[in-house]
């Protein structure tokens, strides 16, 4: 596309250089906006089979038009703005919510050329604007001005910051295994077979990943932030219509933001699963590596709504230690244990 | 003078970065002051990748806006700061500030006049290496000394900073006891007791 509209509107470079990149951001976010509320959809479904129920069923066949009418819903609610709030840093927050959630898709490939910014640092980029994502709570908890949502404010401070840690000595031992930081380089140096994926040589790193993503992401069973039976709904107590509907809109994009890292990181991205295989491999070799990407992502978000419908809220306290004393240990031998493999060249993956 | 958008964008960071440090230092709300240090970092990575110094501008924003500052943040929305303190401090501790200040300023420009001429920092990279790559070599070969001093100093301040805060678990307290949580079985709770019915005689 950009080729063509360079060779046939040289003369209007605004076109390539400002245009199409605009429209392709467009299209991408409104592919994500979908991908959002039919997340909330499936979730709700999921969840109602797992505990023998129908879920949404009344909007639309099987219940499809339901974020529909949840977002208008959303969009057509009065926004309340406490009197004791900093007005400013209220309508602030569920910006800085969002903002990071989106600006990350930025370097995240979908496909061996569709990526929006292939740079070299985009593991860091991607470690770096999800953690800023932490600022959207913790500037609605103290502007809001509420007991509730202030609470939620410093256990989602604390809870991030110590699930980053071991998050990024996830990522280390990655990036020492493909030697890049390039999201694709990464994938590329998985190429080979389903036994060349990371998830062998770095299983550990990509439960402890896994966990991390959910805490990181303030998911159940990690979701003390919003603890609706003690603190209500946390930082967001005071929300209302659209801007509720942004933090809603942060948490799940990040959602599928990690599914996606781990999905390339651990599970070798768009790559095929039949790769090397003889027979197999020449039957698939048709279907575009996004479909295997997309499968990879869906499975993890399964993941994030079976732990939903399954375990119990942990305690604070227990996700500080889970957090500082087992996953960190964890990783930082895992290190070692890569540097080891990488030292005697442990084959297929360090070669 | 040409104004291309390179330009635009340095004056415009460079615009940011010394209005919001100005405001970290003159503003009265403090949880607004940190906000604006972290517009401050934001500014500074801006003018960082305009340098092309990727690896340090990310690395800026992830270990100082994502991590230090989210701490000052929770350490100061839990304290009950009254503003007109902040403003005695302010004064008290002006000559110290300026005392810094001209010291940094001073350093930087000790650096920066080599020779008797005003010089850039100079490096041999190659033009296809990245910069990630490039400060790992620098980091690991030439200053691997300093490099690893930094490492011990901030190792030893970690410690020290626990040793001051774990003061030991004192008697007396009821404290977790993780093993025992985890080795507990469920006839160590619950006991089951069979109970024979009994028929009350006046109803």
């Amino acid at each position: 596309m950009r080729e063509w509209l360079i060779q046939n509107y040289p003369e209007w470079p605004i076109l390539w250089k400002v245009v199409l990149p605009v429209v392709t951001i467009g299209i991408f976010f409104t592919c994500l906006l979908l991908c959002v509320a039919y997340l909330s959809l499936l979730e709700r479904k999921v969840i109602g089979y797992m505990q023998v129920r129908i879920g949404p069923n009344r909007v639309g066949p099987f219940g499809l038009g339901q974020p529909i009418a949840d977002v208008l819903k959303l969009f057509f609610k009065e926004i309340i703005f406490p009197k004791a709030s900093n007005f400013y840093l209220f309508i602030v927050a569920p910006i800085l919510a969002v903002a990071p959630a989106l600006a990350v898709w930025a370097v995240v490939p979908l496909g061996e050329k569709w990526v929006f910014a292939d740079i070299n640092i985009g593991l860091l980029y991607i470690l770096t604007m999800s953690s800023l994502g932490v600022y959207g709570i913790l500037i609605a908890g103290w502007a809001s001005n509420s007991k509730y949502a202030l609470l939620a404010t410093l256990r989602s401070a604390a809870q991030v910051v110590s699930y980053e840690i071991a998050m990024g000595f996830a990522l280390v031992g990655v990036v020492m295994a493909a030697n890049s930081l390039n999201l694709r380089e990464i994938i590329q140096a998985q190429s080979g077979s389903i036994l060349h994926w990371y998830m062998v040589p770095l299983f550990p790193l990509l439960i402890v990943y896994w966990i991390s993503a959910v805490a990181e992401t303030n998911r159940a069973p990690f979701d003390v932030v919003e603890g609706e039976s003690e603190i209500v709904a946390g930082h967001h107590v005071e929300y209302s219509g659209t801007v509720f509907a942004a933090f809603f809109l942060a948490e799940y994009a990040n959602m599928i933001l990690v599914s996606s890292v781990a999905s390339i990181l651990f599970l070798g991205g768009w790559l095929s699963p039949f790769q090397g295989i003889p027979v197999l491999e020449t039957w698939f070799q048709d279907v575009p590596g996004l479909i295997w990407l997309v499968i990879k992502i869906c499975g993890f978000l399964l993941l994030f709504l079976w732990f939903r419908a399954t375990f119990p809220r942990f305690r604070y306290d227990q996700i500080m230690r889970l957090g500082w004393k087992v996953l960190i240990p964890i990783t930082l031998i895992w290190i070692f244990v890569v540097g080891g493999l990488q030292v005697w060249k442990v084959g297929p993956w360090f070669t | 003078m040409e104004i291309n958008i390179e330009k635009i964008l340095f004056y415009g960071f460079s615009t940011i970065l010394l209005g919001s440090a100005t405001a970290v230092i003159f503003s009265r709300n403090s949880v607004r002051a940190v906000l604006f240090l972290v517009l401050a970092f934001f500014a500074c990575a801006g003018l960082w990748l305009l340098q092309q110094a990727e690896f340090l501008a990310i690395t800026l924003v992830l270990v100082y806006v994502g991590a230090v500052m989210v701490l000052f943040l929770f350490v100061i929305m839990m304290l009950d700061i009254n503003v007109a303190t902040k403003e005695a401090r302010l004064v008290r501790y002006f000559p110290l500030g300026i005392l810094i200040a001209a010291l940094i300023v001073s350093q930087i420009i000790w650096i920066l006049w080599k020779g008797g001429s005003w010089v850039g920092i100079q490096g041999d990279m190659n033009p296809g290496e990245s910069n990630v790559s490039a400060i790992g070599k620098l980091l690991y070969t030439d200053y691997i000394y300093p490099f690893e001093l930094a490492g011990i100093i901030l190792l030893v301040a970690i410690v020290a900073a626990i040793s001051l805060a774990f003061r030991g678990r004192r008697r007396g307290t009821r404290g977790q006891k993780i093993k025992e949580q985890i080795a507990v079985r469920s006839q160590d709770r619950v006991t089951l007791v069979s109970l024979k019915p009994t028929i009350r005689k006046d109803l």
